[in-house]
């Protein structure tokens, strides 16, 4: 009884009760947004909220914690 | 119901062993209680679960426990606390942001009484590409697993020092990752006579090393993992075999493409601080909360229990919460009767039963005694090269703090002022002990006025906490 959510159009399937961010890395995608200064790459690190490095914009709405955000059918998700 | 308006006897902070082993304890006792957590289920980071459990030891028993309390308390789960004042009433208002049902917005609950049960997070040390994707903290690959039943990478490094890496390998190789080996910076004792088994966990050790043994994992100490390499994700690692201060002898690359990295953990103590809690130093020297043997801290009507209290594991975690939950009753006892005579109420601590002390000792000298036989050792500095992010939000290299330092910065506090480490996102919370140590003093007490980072919108919707679901202007920035 998995469902999709999208990441920049592409459906990723969900188990019910994954997080945002464990969905993504389920994917295979591990990195989704680029640091202000240096451009590097960012994804999940400490997994469960404190670093911040996972932040994502998911329906248009200002970034949020992937490793805290549980996902729902119908997310769209954009990766930077 | 709305939160807004009743007072609550307890607002307990935290869904782990120790906050809801205090709730479900003051519920009992006929308490009206609150318990707030960031997570959408109990458990914590110990008790981490999937929304259809999988079997681990002590687990049901604790959503046994969990199921208890929410029959009889308010269990507010994907809540956020960013902030506890006290108000002029002598009263606490504990601000949290919750983005459900619809957008991010305030509530607001009002104690008489709180416990902080906020546990703690990994420590992770900088060392080069530790912010390539693939490296997680241990911690963070155990989330994912117990959560989510994901799998942080297929080849797994495993790396730090701690008891902790046990479980975080184990779990990995058990779920199906390769993992190519625990890398224990620490002691030469080797699993065989690892402080677990010493200190009476045998059970617990041995499960994790059938299972590493199982799955052909060796676990080798003084090596630690000192720079992990790749372009957009983490290719190989740089394998050191270390001298006893942690300085490198020598060094192999190896391909992977995960690796878990945790270096002890870090309490979560900033609402005790910022509530002018008196701290002191862990064994480690990390700044915890002082409490009295109710599990009381230096300020009236705030307890804590579990690792904010000092890190020591979910057992001892659970039974401070026990025992601060019994004190916290007979306070409200206490304060039920001075009110009904109209007279003083003085106040008397409620000691735990000498059966509850006893067994707490014995938690505490286990986790003294593995703080100890894990410290972090000075040579991890050398693995750092002046490009080596030690701020990761902020993007500080090493070579900006050292220029920090030759300009006069002499503590930690200056050097966050020159070169900005600790400034970002995470308030410190993933850099602050690496900064402290760079700077050659002990870690520092957070000073931090709001423990999660608050939208603007967020905070304007105060002024209206009753005001449903305010949805946050895009736009915003978080405060610091």
């Amino acid at each position: 009884m998995t469902f999709h959510i999208t990441v920049d159009g592409r459906p990723v399937p969900v188990v019910p009760g994954q997080t945002i961010g464990a969905a993504l890395h389920a994917a295979g995608v591990r990195s989704w947004r680029t640091t202000r200064f240096g451009g590097r790459p960012r994804g999940l690190f400490c997994g469960i909220g404190v670093c911040f490095d996972c932040l994502i914009s998911v329906n248009g709405r200002a970034p949020e914690r992937a490793c805290l955000l549980e996902a729902e059918p119908g997310d769209e998700v954009t990766t930077a | 119901m709305t939160h807004d308006r009743v007072t609550y006897d307890l607002v307990v902070v935290g869904g782990g062993p120790a906050g809801v082993a205090g709730a479900l304890t003051a519920a009992l006792a006929g308490l009206r209680v609150a318990l707030v957590d960031t997570g959408t289920r109990l458990g914590g980071q110990y008790f981490r679960h999937a929304a259809e459990p999988k079997p681990a030891p002590g687990l049901a028993r604790f959503l046994r426990q969990g199921r208890a309390l929410a029959a009889r308390a308010d269990v507010l789960l994907g809540h956020q606390v960013w902030n506890v004042s006290r108000e002029p009433d002598g009263g606490l208002t504990v601000h949290c942001l919750t983005r459900r049902p619809a957008g991010e917005r305030a509530v607001e609950l009002r104690a008489r009484r709180l416990l902080i049960a906020t546990g703690a997070h990994d420590r992770p040390l900088p060392f080069p590409g530790w912010d390539l994707p693939g490296v997680l903290t241990a911690g963070g690959a155990q989330a994912l697993l117990k959560g989510g039943g994901v799998l942080a990478g297929r080849r797994v490094v495993v790396s730090g020092t701690g008891p902790f890496l046990l479980p975080a390998a184990a779990g990995l190789a058990a779920a199906g990752a390769r993992v190519l080996g625990v890398y224990e910076a620490n002691g030469g004792l080797g699993l065989a006579r690892h402080p677990l088994l010493a200190l009476g966990k045998a059970g617990e050790a041995a499960g994790y090393t059938a299972t590493l043994a199982r799955h052909r994992v060796p676990y080798l100490t003084r090596r630690a993992v000192i720079a992990a390499h790749g372009e957009r994700e983490v290719e190989a690692v740089t394998l050191a075999r270390l001298d006893r201060d942690w300085n490198v002898l020598s060094s192999r690359v190896v391909a992977c493409d995960t690796v878990a990295v945790g270096y002890g953990f870090v309490p979560q103590i900033e609402l005790g601080t910022q509530l002018g809690c008196r701290t002191r130093a862990d064994v480690d020297g990390s700044p915890v909360i002082d409490v009295d043997a109710a599990q009381r801290t230096s300020v009236p009507g705030v307890w804590a229990a579990g690792e904010p209290a000092g890190v020591g594991g979910w057992r001892l975690a659970e039974l401070e919460g026990r025992i601060a939950g019994r004190a916290i009753a007979a306070d409200h006892r206490a304060d039920h009767r001075a009110d009904q005579r109209a007279d003083h109420h003085t106040g008397h601590p409620a000691d735990p039963p000498p059966v509850f002390a006893r067994r707490r000792e014995r938690w505490r000298a286990f986790g003294a005694a593995l703080q100890r036989a894990y410290p972090v050792k000075p040579g991890w500095q050398g693995w750092l090269r002046d490009d080596t992010l030690v701020c990761r939000c902020e993007e500080v290299p090493l070579a900006r703090v050292r220029e920090a330092q030759a300009m006069g910065a002499t503590d930690a506090r200056a050097v966050k002022l020159l070169a900005r480490p600790g400034m970002g996102w995470c308030q410190g919370r993933i850099c602050g002990y690496a900064v402290s140590c760079l700077a050659g003093e002990p870690p520092q007490e957070p000073r931090r006025p709001v423990a999660q980072p608050v939208t603007l919108g967020a905070l304007a919707s105060l002024t209206h906490p009753q005001t449903p679901a305010t949805p946050q202007d895009p736009g915003d920035d978080p405060a610091h």
